[in-house]
């Protein structure tokens, strides 16, 4: 795995405010996990820190990941849960080949379970989201490609 | 206090929400859809939840998806701001049902004031004066309605008990057109609201638009701030407002707000309200009552003293009111005008990105607006993009101050009514005062 690839993985951990990534090519895994005592932002979009008067900034999703594949996004608000139960295995893992519809997740939301599928088929190439944790609306959720 | 709120709400409403949180202290949640993402509260609050792509109808209007964001944030209360939800008595109970804060009144409160025909029952029961009208909804008896009509006198307004704000009315001069009309009426008003409930009553040929502010603290206390004009009007949309009325004497004043007061009071209201009336000849007839903050309340805090956003966050904590009636004094007086993007001479809106703003400034001026320059406006929501207050010791000077802020304000990108302001200040009849609710058409059509 060369250092540009693991560089857009941390760029892609810090844009989107994660503590862990896991990215998986071939045969090698990587997984990065960000140091738990400094407190990660609680922004989902970058607030503009300074002038003001400066040209607005779109900050949400990197469109510039050089990670290629389909990005599959939530398609609502709520707490994203990776396995079907607690004790269960979870839907999907990296590497593994997925058809059109596939469940990946469940998002949560007023006690309902929704069930999130692949809107394409191919291999998951990373998981972006960590089990329990709160979801926005177009979040990217796993990449396809 | 509250110690986080979720702001369901978008524009310049929403920053004025956010800083009345930070003067508070309390956390505030920003929700956008995709196409507010670079909106100036969303860039300013402590969190933001993205709810959905940008028809209002997936996301400001997306009910599981803002209880949905209050709850993955951990949120104690709900702003509904003005306009989407906040008027809508199932979001409320919804709201509460989740276990959180709705910042506004109960959930009946606002049901009973949405439907026009039992608001307007609730007002007659506390001695407020009503417009002369069939006193209940119609039913289908085409006799007794051609009656009711001829006994109110023509020219007779048809009402929708479901709108409110200018819309599902429809005039009528003559007998020869009522039925017609009613039927006409009902399909529209099932249409759009939902709700073919219809009445009628008397069309005012020359009232002013006259509201008077209210607060109740859901705890048996109420107290009004004074009144403000809104008769400058295009289509149903304020465009110029200010208060306090033109010769509206204190005497008025106090007698109408005590009837407000009183009528609050009944059904224990809490949070901020407005009662809507036509003056005409000397007399206050009751239209409808606003159970939300509305966007021209920024002359009510200039004249007041008192901050009416504070108010509402500090009564849904469940504080006491912070006011007696006595201690509300009207002083000087303040104008606003809407800034809207939209084509001058057609009005109709204008999306895009502003290349340059530039505020005004100097005494006595407040510019309420999110807008910044390289903002984008979207096109998916209404036009409105920031409110232009002066205040003055008199009303002379809050004028004088108002046409230097036009004169000063740059917006460019976009085109906007700011010359039809620049235009009206100096309009003899706007600056003499007085004028009725169709004088801004009339005028526009010459």
């Amino acid at each position: 795995m060369d250092a540009e690839k693991i560089n857009q993985l941390i760029k892609l951990l810090n844009e989107h405010g994660l503590t862990e990534i896991e990215f998986s090519e071939g045969n090698e895994t990587i997984r990065i996990k960000r140091d738990l005592l400094s407190a990660p932002p609680k922004t989902r979009v970058q607030p503009n820190s300074s002038d003001g008067m400066t040209s607005s900034v779109q900050t949400t999703a990197p469109s510039s990941a050089e990670i290629t594949g389909h990005k599959v996004r939530s398609p609502m608000v709520g707490t994203v849960y990776l396995a079907p139960s607690p004790d269960a295995a979870p839907f999907v893992t990296l590497g593994q080949t997925v058809k059109l519809g596939e469940v990946l997740c469940i998002v949560e939301a007023m006690k309902m379970m929704n069930q999130i599928e692949a809107d394409k088929a191919g291999v998951i190439k990373a998981r972006l989201v960590e089990n329990g944790t709160p979801v926005e609306y177009n979040q990217a959720l796993f990449i396809i490609e | 206090m509250l110690n986080k709120i979720v702001i369901a709400n978008r524009g310049e409403i929403a920053l004025r929400i956010l800083r009345a949180c930070k003067e508070l202290g309390i956390q505030t949640v920003a929700l956008h859809s995709t196409a507010d993402v670079n909106l100036k509260h969303v860039k300013l609050a402590d969190e933001t939840v993205c709810i959905g792509p940008p028809p209002a109808v997936n996301s400001y209007l997306n009910i599981p998806a803002i209880i949905s964001a209050a709850e993955i944030t951990d949120a104690m209360g709900i702003h509904p701001g003005y306009g989407f939800l906040s008027e809508n008595a199932d979001f409320a109970e919804r709201v509460q049902q989740s276990g959180f804060v709705f910042i506004g009144p109960e959930p009946l409160t606002i049901q009973m004031m949405g439907d026009k025909v039992s608001a307007i029952a609730a007002m007659r029961k506390a001695k407020i004066p009503c417009v002369p009208g069939s006193e209940g909804e119609l039913d289908n008896d085409d006799k007794k309605n051609l009656k009711i009509a001829q006994k109110i006198g023509y020219p007779v307004l048809i009402k929708a008990a479901g709108g409110g704000g200018g819309r599902g009315i429809r005039v009528v001069h003559s007998e020869a057109a009522l039925l017609n009309a009613i039927s006409l009426t009902r399909k529209e008003a099932e249409a759009n609201f939902k709700n073919a409930s219809i009445y009628l009553e008397k069309f005012l040929t020359n009232p002013r638009h006259i509201e008077i502010q209210v607060l109740g603290d859901g705890q048996g206390h109420a107290i009004h701030l004074g009144e403000r004009d809104c008769s400058m009007q295009r289509r149903h949309q304020k465009v110029i407002e200010e208060a306090p009325a033109v010769g509206i004497t204190e005497k008025q004043r106090q007698h109408m707000g005590e009837l407000c007061v009183k009528a609050c009071c009944d059904m224990n209201y809490r949070g901020v309200g407005t009662f809507e009336f036509l003056y005409e000849k000397g007399h206050f007839y009751f239209i409808e009552m606003n159970t939300r903050i509305q966007v021209e309340h920024p002359i009510t805090e200039m004249i007041t003293g008192v901050d009416l956003v504070v108010e509402q966050l500090r009564i849904a904590s469940g504080e006491k009111l912070n006011y007696k009636q006595k201690q509300i004094a009207i002083r000087g007086h303040a104008i606003e005008c809407r800034i809207n993007a939209e084509d001058p001479r057609t009005f109709i809106p204008s999306p895009g990105t502003i290349t340059l703003y530039h505020p005004p400034g100097g005494p006595g001026i407040r510019v309420d607006t999110p807008i910044y320059t390289g903002y984008a406006v979207p096109p998916y929501y209404d036009s409105l993009i920031g409110k232009l207050i002066a205040y003055g010791e008199t009303r002379e000077i809050a004028i004088a101050r108002l046409r230097n802020a036009l004169d000063e304000i740059v917006i460019e990108g976009i085109q906007t009514n700011i010359a039809m302001h620049q235009a009206l200040v100096r309009d003899a009849n706007f600056i003499k005062g007085g004028t009725n609710i169709h004088y801004l058409e009339q005028r526009l059509a010459l």
